[in-house]
């Protein structure tokens, strides 16, 4: 025993490290997920993660993406963020130095998908979130120029609070609006700030802007405010685990105009959570399971085949982010973060899902239109589109 | 003029929640001088159990208050004897240590069990009264009253019976309670099992004002819970049942004029302000240290 001994581990040590890291070269396209899988939005994590299964299990029974006259297949490695900012940006961490992953997909909320895209985009890897709709996921926190290595398969806030706004002036022909949102989070934010604006450009009046913090059960004091300015229509650009607290509560304060959600409500956890205290109400959204084009429709039934329930926009966002990686390896033609990064930033249009999309170089931001739906009898129903 | 009442049975309503948990609080640390950390996640399991009754075997109020109120009582009674118990004789820390490891275990034991928030199918009938603008709900005016009536119960049992009188006297003097043939044992367990068994009447009446629940829950509200018991005199229980009312109102009150990001942060330096000219509390009073 000696040096000679802490020598030999020291070898040994070093010997077990190289072949680990030789080992995990293979044959396989590896694209990493981060999802919510716990933490307060567990239902978005399931969601992606099921889409994710589901959109490899398709790619790979048809034999992989072809590459250079060889088909490789698709590994998934999905990680839990846990519903936490620093373990979004961990697990990107862990994904791409340690399982060395071509891409990632993921987190979703735009809280989480903040910090993750900042390691990937410092580690020049690509990342497609799902469902971020905030402008600063895909721009630089300290340039404002646009990020380059991350993407969103969905549209963006201002988009969201423009469209929403001209629906209340235009549909409701509302003129007094109140708004309540989590001022801790960045989407809701951002969305009520730009609802604001669009409003009150468009000759509306705001009465009442009031703000909570996440996890708040109790919105009392605020909504008695929200009551005494009586506005026509309540504007909650909120997460579907809050909505049904708020407006539950507001009915019990004698509160009865109609109340206005983003796409934050499209969870089929709202219908369950609201236990019918939501019918009637409209939201902005990605997609409509009830006006589906034919591509869509095969989506919705083998998703429904596989998990039993009617894909939400987070599963179709997932499905589509999948659908644009896998065009890109095929352009790019080869297994490299660079090029597929080029090949990602100008897809000329790609017909998802959700709709079509395009991508320009210069914006992680995809243009495409958004569609407003109601909830009738617990469902989502089409109500209206809205085009950029 | 409406809408100061509105706020005030809104700070009503909250309060009296707040007002129960600190009961808990502070009648484990009357009497075991230990500050039972895991008493917020019972709160969550009597909000779970609420659920369960409910949604699993379609109770109606009452049977699910019952089994919300005896379920926590007996987890209280079981924490007791399994963690706390044994610790007894050791440092207080240990046991504050212990209290926190089994309020983690609760609360990943419900997450493990199901993830997703969960809703509380309302189990009181939707009614709200409208006078000009002032509203209240049923749900409202039974949250308070059942927290009035609950307290008035606990302060009889306290003073009036025996088993309260054998409480005062081990927190008086636990070495020498036993000399005079008071069973120890049997009345901590008691306690636990009145203190949780409140708390878990918070968790449901919280369920029901707040219906979406999840494992998380119970810590933040414990933790406002404990504050109000400070405040209040820990170990006193009138003390606990102001202290529960003073926060509502504060977090409403700063809800109503500022926005609400500003609440807990005012909630928490009130304490430090309140602690530094009263240390003990608004009821509680020095004691000496015999040595």
């Amino acid at each position: 025993m000696g040096q000679k001994a802490v020598f030999g581990i020291i070898l040994l040590a070093a010997a077990v490290a190289f072949t680990g890291c030789g080992k995990s070269d293979s044959d396989s396209i590896k694209v990493g997920v981060i999802a919510e899988l716990t933490g307060d939005v567990p239902a978005v994590g399931a969601s992606c993660r099921n889409a994710a299964e589901m959109a490899v299990k398709e790619l790979n029974d048809a034999g992989g993406i072809e590459i250079g006259g060889k088909k490789y297949p698709v590994r998934i490695y999905i990680e839990d963020n846990a519903g936490k900012a620093d373990q979004s940006a961990s697990s990107a961490q862990k994904l791409i130095t340690q399982q060395r992953v071509l891409a990632i997909i993921g987190p979703n909320a735009s809280r989480y998908a903040i910090p993750a895209s900042e390691v990937a985009e410092s580690a020049k890897t690509a990342l497609i979130t799902p469902w971020s709709t905030t402008p600063k996921t895909t721009l630089d926190a300290k340039t404002n120029a646009p990020k380059k290595y991350v993407f969103r398969a969905c549209f963006t806030d201002p988009f969201q609070g423009r469209v929403v706004a001209k629906f209340v002036l235009e549909n409701l022909k509302a003129k007094k609006a109140a708004v309540l949102y989590d001022v801790a989070s960045e989407y809701n934010k951002g969305i009520a700030e730009i609802f604001k604006e669009t409003f009150e450009k468009g000759g509306g009046r705001i009465v009442s802007f009031e703000t909570y913090t996440t996890n708040d059960k109790d919105f009392s004091a605020q909504l008695t405010k929200i009551k005494k300015a009586s506005p026509d229509v309540i504007f909650l650009p909120n997460y579907y685990s809050e909505v049904p607290l708020q407006i539950q509560q507001a009915k019990r304060l004698g509160i009865s105009v109609p109340f206005i959600g983003s796409d934050s409500w499209g969870s089929a956890e709202l219908v369950k959570l609201c236990g019918g205290d939501c019918e009637g109400y409209y939201f902005s959204t990605h997609y409509a399971a009830d006006a589906a084009t034919p591509a869509t429709r095969k989506f919705i039934d083998g998703y429904k085949a596989k998990y039993g329930v009617v894909p939400d926009d987070v599963a179709a966002l997932t499905y589509d982010s999948f659908g644009l990686l896998f065009q890109a390896v095929k352009t790019a033609g080869k297994t490299d973060r660079q090029a597929v990064r080029d090949a990602l930033s100008r897809i000329p249009n790609y017909d998802g899902v959700t709709g079509k999309m395009q991508f320009q170089e210069g914006s992680g931001d995809p243009i495409k239109s958004a569609v407003i739906l109601q909830i009738k009898d617990g469902k989502f129903v089409w109500f209206a589109n809205a085009n950029p | 003029m409406f809408y100061i009442i509105q706020q005030t049975l809104n700070a009503l309503q909250l309060g009296s929640i707040y007002a129960l948990i600190a009961l808990g609080y502070t009648m484990v640390y009357g009497i075991l001088t230990m500050i039972n950390f895991a008493h917020g996640d019972l709160f969550m399991v009597g909000a779970f159990l609420c659920f369960v009754a409910a949604t699993f075997f379609h109770m109606s109020f009452i049977p699910a208050l019952l089994l919300s109120i005896l379920g926590t009582a007996l987890l209280g009674v079981v924490i007791e004897k399994f963690a706390y118990k044994p610790l007894r004789q050791a440092p207080r820390v240990s046991a504050i240590i212990t209290a926190l490891g089994v309020g983690i275990f609760l609360e990943n034991f419900t997450l493990a069990l199901n993830p997703y928030p969960r809703f509380i199918p309302p189990l009181v009938c939707n009614l709200t009264w409208t006078f000009g603008e002032l509203s209240f709900s049923l749900l409202q005016v039974m949250i308070i009253t059942l927290s009035v009536i609950l307290m008035l119960l606990l302060d009889f049992t306290v003073r009036r019976t025996m088993v309260g009188m054998a409480m005062r006297a081990i927190s008086w003097d636990k070495s020498v309670a036993p000399l005079m043939g008071i069973p120890v044992n049997r009345i901590i367990s008691a306690t636990f099992a009145i203190g949780t068994g409140l708390g878990g009447a918070a968790g449901m009446m919280y369920g029901l004002a707040y219906p979406v629940i999840d494992p998380y829950m119970g810590i933040m509200v414990g933790w406002k819970a404990f504050i109000s018991a400070v405040v209040g005199g820990i170990g006193n229980i009138r003390g606990a049942m102001i202290g529960g009312f003073i926060l509502g109102a504060v977090e409403i009150l700063v809800a109503a004029f500022f926005p609400s990001t500003y609440r807990d942060f005012v909630a928490f330096a009130l304490l430090l302000v309140l602690l530094i000219f009263r240390p003990h509390g608004i009821l509680g009073k020095p004691h000496a240290q015999k040595v």
